[in-house]
Parts: structure tokens; C-alpha cells; sequence
């Protein structure tokens, strides 16, 4: 089945990207990072919620982004997927500026999120849900005529599958508990066949039992796809980053493995050394 | 495969309104078409309400800009069906994409306010164009649909080419509302922001969207034409258009059939009912509008809902 003609979304090949969902990437990537940052900030008023931040994603890491409350965790994600623009600062994915491209032009490219508050179709099912992701990759989204779409309805199958939502896929989103919602988001994210995941806190509200499926599900992810995480749950972090990067007051504090960041006194005075003014300040990013 | 309950029902209803000529006066005849004209028009405005989650205040333009054109043309060039009927969803179609690429930027409220200044806009248009729209004194003198040279002058004829009309541009929009496209617009109706974060442009859908209530509404406005026979500036103002939304709003925003039947009661109330209670029509019709939107929060449709989820509720 073809996209029908007209930039309706549908089918569009990410600049420099496979073709197809599945067939390995990296080959071009190998020399570029899969995502970087030069000098990117974003500034509200005075407050400099992102502040010249340089970061790499390497091509296919599991990279973790880490910092207390208010650190603009969530400001450069949204920076990244390109809800919110840039004050200064280029950002790349692989070869490719997108400094200046609009959100959805950049989720076409293959840049995915799930958000820290889920964001879904309430009033729709599980499964219309997925498949509004899954139809624009795999499908043809500007069809006026009723179609199967058979290969996105396998796609929304299978990933319902893995998230663990398979037998609530008639409910309405809105009837699904806030553990269920993540999975969907999740399920929505990875339907977009992405190239670059940002998990905004996946795992929280989540139960232990799914926090644990999440990670494994993470480390089931074919190595195609880089995997930029912010995460309270510093365990789930340090079990699944081969890279964390410390965000602390808009700025990179450490960039390291896991090791490194854990044996690192600064950033061990960032996360105790604000602990009671925390409460002070009113997080960015989303709070 | 069976058909479903759904598309059985319809059948049924189908063949009782092919049937309706025959056995019904002819005076009853002619609401029911009227009925059916308005009927359209509520469903192309619910697939901006409650399919795209764009209130519009400003529908009956589309549908006045179609009437205009079928008349104008059924009295100087052609009557011969469907040549009115197609100059009028046309005509529909390029005016809402010519005011909706404006439009459709902007959202909720705004929207709202958006259509409605465009809807005066295009009234105030018709008032000053005398020489094509008659200004206030309309257009009269319509001539009948010719068919294949002869006119129609019989109601019952006259009805089931309106019939034939609604049934085509019903059926248009309920497979659009059912087609990948569709979904998308309800996408859109339930959170944009999120839906720009998968990769779809909304703006290019509202607009594919706006272009299609625009054109179907301009249908909905060749079949006055051919119905009524007279055209005013009425016909494409604030009040038209309020009305439409109330018989989506009445009928269940989402859901086709429900605007159907919200057009029906809105019709007999105003046109049947109203006479009856020396004018007080609109009073009854904002009656109905509160006790809808208190008892019935999802309209007509809403009710049917009920008995579906109930039924899902019990163990399969």
C-alpha cells in the first residue's frame, strides 16, 4: 500500500534514514552523533531555564539525563522534539540542522517523546490511539476511503503486545489507570518508529512490576534506535544508561558513565546540596 | 461478512423516506424535504464540531453562497439537474478554502469568533450585491430542476432529487468520518499539540476538513434552491447558522445520525410547531437547546451510546 500523494505525512523517508521500520541504521551515523546540541538555550524572562547546553547522543546509546527538580530536564526535551524553540544554539540530528524545523516536521525525521504528564486520545480506544501513530508511518493517514491498513494494524498488535496493553485494547483511553497511560504513551512513541526516543519519565506512577517491563522493554530496543531518558528513579537510570549526562540550573554539570556520575562529589552536592530550596522554585518544566 | 446494526438501520430509514411521497400529503412532503436540506447542512457543520473540534458559527455562509449559485444559475444559464447542485457544492468548496486557510490557524473560541466575522462578512456581501443576490429582497423567481428537459414540478419528484442529494453527501462524509483521514481528525479534536508530535501537520487536515463541510454545505445550499425556490440573505446569516450548530449540538456533536435527527426536531419545531404558537417558536428551540445540553450531554446520540457501552459492560 503507498501513501497517497500530497504531504499528507504519510510514509515520509527521515532525511539519511532507512527506508523501511525495522532494517538496521548506523551506517551513516557511525560518524555523526545520533543528536547534538551546540550553545542551546532557552530563556524565560531572566530565568535561563536551559543555558548553553552542548550534549552528543551517541549513535544507539542509552543515554540518561539526570538533574534535581528545576534543572530544565524537561524544557530541553521539548527543546529537542521542538515544542518549544530555541532562544540560541543549533541542535543536529545526525547530519541534519533542525534547529529550525517545526514539531512535526522533526517527529517525521524520527525524533519521538513521551511525555511527563501522559498526553493521549482520552475519548479514543487503546487501540485508535496507536494506530493514529502507527498509520502515519505505516499506513496512509490522508486516505478520504476506508482502508484496513493491515501493516499498521499489525505494528499497533504487536506493540500492544509488548507493552502489556493487548487486553485492554477496546477501552477508552480515558478509562485506562495513570500505569496503563504510560505504557500506551509509550506504545505511541515506539509506533512512530523513531530513530531518537525521549522518555520524559517513563517510569513514574508506574507500579514496580512495570517499571521492570519498561526497562526490559528499553533493552529490547534494537540498537537503531538512541534512547535519550529523564528519570527520577535514579536505579531504573543507572541500570539502562551507558552514558548520563548531569543537568543541574540549565547547565551540564557532568557528562559520564554511570560510574562517574555516581562517584562524582558535584554531583552529589547538586541533588543534597538543594534539597530544601527545591520547594522554592516552581520546576520549568512542566510542573 | 454481515452488515452491521448500523448500516441495516439505515437501509430501513432509507427506504421509509424513498417511500414518503407516496403515501405522505404533499405539504408534509415538503417538510421533510426541508428536513433533509437542513440535515445536511447539520452534518457538514458536525464534521468540523464534532469530528474536527472546530465550532463554527460561521457554517450557513457556505450553505448561502451554494443556494446563491444554484439559483443564479437555474434562472440564467441552467436548471437542468444536477448542473445547479454541482455549481453549488463548488461554489461552497472555493469559498471555504478561500476563508478557512484563514480560519482554520486559529482554534476553539477564537474559531468560533473567527467564522462568525467571516459568516457577517459574506452576509453583508449578499446584502450589497443586488445585482447577482437581489440584496434584501432575494432572489426569487427560481425556475423548477429541469430533468432531461422537462421540469419538476411535482413535490414528490422535487423531494426525492433532494433525497438523492442528502443520501450522496451523507454518504461522502460517513466515509470520510470512517477513513484513516477521519481518524486523524479526531485526533486532532482530542489533542492537537499531540498529535503534532507524532509527525501529522494539523493544519493541512482542518483545512482538507473546512473545504469538505464547505462543499457538502454548499450541496445542502443547491438543494434550497431547488426546494424553496426563493433565496435570502436569511438563509446564509447568523441565525441559520446558530441553528445548525444548535441541531449538532441537540443531536450529538461526532455522530452523524444524531445531527440528522437534531436538524429534524429543529425544522418541526420552527417550521411546524412554530406557526402553531404564534411565532414562539424559538423560545421551545432554546428550551430544547437547555434541557439537551443538561439531560443529554452527548445529544441523541449519546442515548445510544448508553446502551452500547452497557451491553460491551456485560461479560462476552
Amino acid at each position: 500500500m503507498t501513501a497517497p500523494p500530497g504531504d499528507w505525512g504519510g510514509g515520509t523517508p527521515p532525511p539519511g534514514d532507512r527506508a523501511g521500520g525495522t532494517a538496521p541504521a548506523g551506517d551513516t551515523a557511525a560518524a555523526a552523533p545520533a543528536l547534538a546540541l551546540r550553545g542551546v538555550s532557552r530563556h524565560f524572562g531572566a530565568l535561563r531555564a536551559v543555558d548553553a547546553v552542548d550534549l552528543s547522543v551517541s549513535a544507539g546509546a542509552r543515554h540518561g539525563l539526570i538533574g534535581p527538580n528545576g534543572a530544565g530536564k524537561s524544557t530541553l526535551f521539548r527543546l529537542i522534539a521542538g515544542t518549544l524553540r530555541v532562544s540560541a544554539g543549533t541542535i543536529w540530528l545526525g547530519e541534519q540542522d533542525i534547529t529550525g524545523q517545526r514539531e512535526y516536521v522533526r517527529a517525521r525525521w524520527g525524533i519521538s517523546q513521551t511525555l511527563q504528564h501522559s498526553s493521549l486520545f482520552l475519548p479514543l480506544t487503546v487501540e485508535q490511539n496507536a494506530m493514529l501513530a502507527a498509520q502515519r508511518r505505516h499506513g496512509s493517514p490522508g486516505s478520504p476511503w476506508p482502508r484496513r491498513q493491515p501493516v499498521a494494524r499489525d505494528r499497533v498488535a504487536e506493540l500492544l503486545e509488548a507493552v502489556g496493553l493487548t487486553g485492554r485494547a477496546t477501552v477508552t483511553a480515558g478509562e485506562l489507570s495513570h500505569g496503563e497511560r504510560r505504557q500506551l504513551e509509550i506504545a505511541l512513541a515506539l509506533a512512530c518508529e523513531p530513530r531518537l526516543l525521549l522518555l520524559d519519565e517513563p517510569a513514574a506512577g508506574m507500579s514496580a512490576a512495570e517499571g521492570e517491563r519498561l526497562v526490559e522493554l528499553i533493552e529490547a530496543l534494537p540498537a537503531s534506535v538512541t534512547v535519550l531518558i529523564v528519570e527520577h528513579d535514579l536505579d531504573v537510570v543507572f541500570q539502562l544508561a551507558s552514558a548520563i549526562t548531569v543537568l543541574h540550573l540549565g547547565q551540564v554539570l557532568l557528562t559520564g558513565s554511570p560510574s562517574d556520575v555516581r562517584e562524582s562529589a558535584a554531583v552529589r552536592e547538586a541533588y543534597l546540596g538543594t534539597a530544601d530550596r527545591e520547594e522554592l522554585f516552581v520546576a520549568p518544566d512542566g510542573a | 461478512m454481515r452488515p452491521s446494526p448500523g448500516v441495516l438501520l439505515g437501509a430501513a430509514v432509507l427506504v421509509v423516506l424513498a417511500l414518503v411521497p407516496l403515501f405522505v400529503a404533499p405539504y408534509e412532503t415538503g417538510i421533510l424535504a426541508r428536513i433533509l436540506t437542513f440535515a445536511l447542512l447539520a452534518v457538514s457543520l458536525d464534521l468540523l464540531v464534532g469530528i474536527t473540534g472546530l465550532p463554527s458559527l460561521g457554517h450557513a455562509a457556505y450553505f448561502g453562497i451554494g443556494a446563491y449559485t444554484a439559483g443564479w444559475l437555474s434562472i440564467n444559464v441552467t436548471s437542468e439537474a444536477p448542473v445547479p447542485l454541482l455549481a453549488a457544492t463548488a461554489a461552497g468548496a472555493l469559498a471555504a478554502a478561500a476563508t478557512g486557510w484563514l480560519a482554520v490557524r486559529s482554534s476553539g473560541i477564537f474559531f468560533l469568533m473567527l467564522t462568525l466575522a467571516i459568516g457577517e462578512l459574506i452576509f453583508q456581501l449578499a446584502q450589497q450585491w443586488e445585482s447577482v443576490t437581489g440584496g434584501s429582497n432575494g432572489l426569487y423567481g427560481i425556475p423548477a430542476v429541469r430533468v432531461a428537459g422537462s421540469p419538476l414540478t411535482e413535490v414528490g419528484f422535487v423531494y426525492w432529487y433532494l433525497l438523492a442529494a442528502f443520501v450522496l453527501g451523507y454518504a461522502v462524509l460517513q466515509v470520510v468520518s470512517a477513513s484513516p483521514f477521519g481518524a486523524v481528525l479526531r485526533g486532532i479534536r482530542d489533542n492537537e499539540p499531540r498529535m503534532r508530535s507524532l509527525g501529522y501537520s494539523p493544519f493541512r487536515y482542518k483545512l482538507a476538513a473546512f473545504v469538505l463541510a464547505g462543499a457538502v454545505a454548499g450541496l445542502a445550499g443547491g438543494m434550497l434552491a431547488a426546494q424553496q425556490r426563493l433565496v435570502t440573505t436569511a438563509d446564509l446569516g447568523f441565525t441559520t447558522a446558530a441553528l445548525a450548530l444548535l441541531a449538532v449540538v441537540i443531536g450529538g456533536a461526532g455522530t452523524l445520525w444524531g445531527a440528522c435527527l437534531g436538524a429534524a426536531l429543529v425544522v418541526l419545531i420552527r417550521d411546524a410547531l412554530g406557526p402553531r404558537l404564534d411565532g414562539h417558536g424559538p423560545l421551545v428551540l432554546g428550551l430544547v437547546f437547555i434541557l439537551a445540553v443538561y439531560l443529554l450531554p452527548r445529544g441523541f446520540a449519546g442515548l445510544a451510546g448508553l446502551r452500547v457501552r452497557r451491553r460491551r459492560k456485560q461479560p462476552a
